[in-house]
């Protein structure tokens, strides 16, 4: 009775065994998951050439150098916010946290006069703590990301008040901190640091994200938590790890947008939270998790300033601008949520 | 056979319990080398228990388990895997947006100088698929998947951990002929002097295929082990079934003879993913059972009913007229009401108190020019409460404290306020403790006596006998037969439960 007497060479095979249709699967498997980038990168093509019709002075390279630098801090933001959002988390303390960020490197450079790379390095381990608590509290704690990061954007905003006495701090004793985004790395080129750092970190990030067990697990838990778990993996720490990293980025902005006004705005930063949710949905990631791309994500983040610069070159109103960066958003969910049915079915 | 060796896997006098419920006792189950063992048994006989035991999601009360001839305990999936046992339940543990080669290398990621090397991991699965020649894309996001292919991800996974023993639960239930071929070739495949399967299913003739000894449980308990070969379909049936259906009581023959006008015929109801071809009619003063295993389509039956899922009806008239039910707002206007399985998710707010729940659904009658009329809705909910004997202190009560015999009654009198007469009650005793049962079963009898058309899903046997005027059997999204309640039998109800259909073509795309 027992099954020693091995079995016929049986070929279970659910379709034909040939190497072309296998290959010619991999390309449309590619294309597929590349579908929503293209999309997103033909809507910012589309939208350069029309506001290049309508105003030739938006394709002056100071211009387009303008909009490069206005992408740098949500650009920022955003990075990390699409490791949350993959999760299917959301991340709410990211604009006034980079504040927060922003008044460390001032307590580092201007209140404890230490070197510029150590006001670099505080800024963005501020951020780091930002985001270890949050990951914390939503993963140990189980608290929902909503509310978690909800209560840490009060809590960031009120300690970035507290902290500087809520005044900007400048940076009149470190001259060379400016320099850190608004110098120009490259003679005749009119484009500043912070764009360089901007794509640098872009690049880091999506190498974490695609090449790192980190980035594995991200879409991993945004896919399935419980098989995730079930497969062995420590969800918790890793969610942990996931929010600490997107808090790093947090911290890099806060840097950059220091050096960029030359001073920390403690009172700023509420609303930039939306921004980069808002750049990260656009690019195409989707807010139920599992999906989504660091590419996609900065294409988001350029199409909304891309947006904003363009409408008030061709002289729409600021309320204006709002409604139109609004409508983008809608289409954008619109699409993704169209594209899932279609997966779905 | 060799008796000196040990068995590969060995379930000891195991027993686990949960407050109020005793799922298995004193359990037995032996897989041998080289077998595939098939286990059967009833919906709730204890099956998902004894593979939770397994991977160690659950701890036993009493008893052990032996690997080859050594006690283990598994403190969790990924021990259990280690361990050499892999579980493949229903539902698969799967991450859809993941590929395949990523699902299966999940926790095992090969990495190249720290970073995760995508062209390695590829290679590792499709050096896989080729040694257990299976035709898979490693790159296919697994979401993508048909579910026999997801199925075939699962079993890879299994195979790509050097699994000892693999414990199938139902793994042919959403799959055609040529698929179960499959699979069934993979598990010969993976069979070895080294290893053993445990299949549960339910496909009698499938069993017939591929197992060698069939183990049977009931309530929890160990009853018999028996060689395929040497074993009729119909004695394992009995031995699944086993329990005296002698001293139940059947519905009366008066109300059962109340059958005259058809107020609900349906003709030729499919949906896209399960089910085909069904009709029926439902008279006034019935109640028509349906029974059949877990995932057969009867809740899909229902939710298409009311609207809740799309379909397409051949026909579909209520009281005689053609109607549309695209959604269920419409349906609750035909007078057909459906009280879900699932009660406290879909059918309760149980930090509402009972008043609320029962007049949800009848707020625009008791309401003008958009202002509630809070008196009249505490007299009818204070009348309706009465009339179905609702244990509460007052309809002030939160739904959250009552039991949940009354929870229910609180979801039948939502719909006898609408005025529905047309009730579709699905597991209307799940989670209920049996003396309430018996209430719930009272009420039904009443209902029916007062002209009420009730359907009645049930995955318990004797709940069907002990209600059905007739019983509606599905197996595969189909109607396999009905049974008047004076023939029907547990045997011959699992038996159409347990039909196979053959292949149906589109049901599942390749």
């Amino acid at each position: 009775m027992s099954l020693v007497d091995s079995p016929a060479p049986h070929k279970p095979g659910l379709e034909p065994t040939s190497e072309t249709t296998a290959r010619k699967g991999n390309i449309s498997v590619r294309l597929r998951s590349s579908l929503q980038q293209l999309l997103a990168f033909g809507s910012l093509i589309v939208l350069v050439i029309f506001f290049g019709i309508m105003n030739s002075r938006f394709l002056l390279p100071t211009n387009l150098s303008d909009i490069l630098l206005s992408t740098v801090v949500i650009g920022l933001l955003a990075l990390g916010a699409t490791f949350v959002i993959i999760t299917g988390g959301i991340d709410l303390s990211v604009g006034t946290g980079m504040s927060l960020c922003s008044v460390m490197t001032g307590v580092v450079l201007s209140y404890l006069g230490l070197p510029l790379w150590m006001g670099v390095v505080g800024g963005i381990l501020m951020g780091t703590v930002i985001g270890a608590i949050n990951g914390f509290f939503i993963s140990f704690l189980r608290i929902p990301p909503f509310i978690a990061t909800l209560a840490m954007m009060l809590v960031a905003q009120g300690m970035a008040l507290v902290v500087s006495g809520t005044k900007p701090i400048y940076f009149t004793s470190t001259p060379g901190f400016s320099n850190l985004a608004l110098g120009k790395p490259i003679v005749g080129l009119v484009v500043p640091n912070a764009v360089f750092i901007f794509f640098a970190a872009a690049i880091l990030a999506g190498i974490v994200m695609s090449k790192t067990l980190i980035g594995r697990y991200t879409f991993s838990i945004g896919s399935n938590e419980e098989a995730t778990a079930l497969s062995g993996i420590n969800v918790r720490s890793w969610k942990l790890w996931i929010y600490t990293v997107a808090g790093a980025f947090t911290g890099l902005a806060g840097v950059i947008i220091a050096a960029r006004l030359n001073s920390a705005q403690p009172g700023q930063g509420l609303g930039y939270e939306l921004q980069a949710i808002a750049a990260v949905v656009i690019g195409g990631t989707s807010l139920a998790g599992g999906k989504g791309s660091i590419v996609g994500t900065v294409i988001g983040a350029l199409i909304m300033s891309v947006l904003t610069n363009g409408l008030r070159i061709i002289s729409v109103p600021q309320e204006w601008q709002n409604v139109a960066i609004g409508v983008v958003i809608l289409v954008a969910v619109y699409l993704d949520m169209l594209r899932r049915k279609e997966t779905a079915q | 056979m060799t008796q000196q060796v040990p068995p590969l896997l060995a379930v000891r006098g195991v027993t686990k319990s949960f407050p109020g419920v005793r799922a298995l006792h004193n359990m037995h189950l032996e897989l041998r080398r080289g077998e595939v063992l098939a286990l059967v048994g009833e919906n709730g006989a204890g099956k998902s228990t004894l593979m939770k035991l397994l991977s160690g999601l659950y701890v036993p009360d009493h008893g052990s388990f032996d690997l080859d001839g050594k006690p283990f305990v598994s403190n969790g999936p990924k021990h259990a895997q280690e361990l050499g046992i892999s579980i493949i339940h229903q539902e698969f543990n799967l991450m859809p947006d993941l590929t395949v080669a990523q699902n299966i290398f999940i926790g095992r990621e090969p990495r190249r100088f720290g970073l995760l090397s995508e062209h390695a991991l590829n290679r590792k699965a499709q050096d896989l698929f080729d040694r257990m020649r299976l035709q898979l894309n490693p790159r296919e996001s697994v979401g993508r998947l048909t579910v026999a292919k997801q199925q075939m991800v699962e079993i890879a996974k299994a195979l790509s951990h050097d699994s000892k023993v693999i414990i199938m639960d139902e793994p042919t239930a959403a799959l055609n002929d040529a698929e179960v071929a499959t699979l069934h070739d993979l598990i010969r495949g993976f069979i070895s002097l080294e290893t053993g399967v445990i299949y549960i299913s339910h496909r009698m003739d499938e069993l017939k295929l591929i197992s060698q000894r069939i183990t049977v449980i009931r309530d929890g308990e160990y009853v018999d082990t028996v060689g395929t070969a040497e074993t009729s379909m119909k004695e394992v049936i009995s031995l699944m079934v086993g329990r005296e259906v002698s001293g139940e009581q059947r519905p009366t023959a008066a109300t059962a003879g109340a059958r005259t006008d058809v107020v609900l015929s349906v003709e030729g109801l499919a949906t896209k993913a399960l089910l085909r071809d069904v009709g029926f009619d439902l008279h006034r003063g019935e109640i028509l059972g349906f029974a059949g295993l877990m995932g057969a389509g009867r809740t899909e039956v229902a939710r298409a009913l009311v609207g809740a899922d799309r379909a397409t009806f051949g026909n579909l008239r209520v009281r005689g007229a053609d109607v549309d039910i695209p959604n269920p707002a419409v349906a609750a206007k035909l007078g057909i009401g459906y009280l879900s399985e699932d009660r406290k998710h879909l059918g309760l707010m149980l930090e509402r108190d009972v008043k609320e729940n029962i007049m949800l659904s009848s707020l625009t009658e008791n309401s003008a020019g958009g202002f509630i009329k809070e008196g009249a809705l505490r007299r009818t909910a204070e009348e309706f409460s009465k009339k179905l004997r609702i244990k509460t202190p007052s309809v002030h009560q939160l739904a959250r404290n009552l039991s949940g015999g009354n929870q229910q009654k609180i979801v039948i009198a939502k719909w006898l306020v609408k005025d529905c007469d047309i009730l579709i009650f699905d597991e209307p005793t799940r989670g209920i403790d049996v003396g309430a049962k018996e209430e719930i079963y009272k009420l039904l009898d009443e209902l029916a006596a007062g002209g009420k058309a009730i359907i009645m899903i049930s995955s318990e046997l004797p709940e069907v006998l002990r209600m059905s005027h007739r019983i509606a059997v599905m197996s595969e999204g189909r109607i396999t037969g009905f049974l008047n309640n004076a023939e029907a039998t547990q045997e011959n109800i699992m038996e159409l439960a347990t039909r196979r259909i053959s292949a149906i073509p589109g049901a599942v795309t390749a």
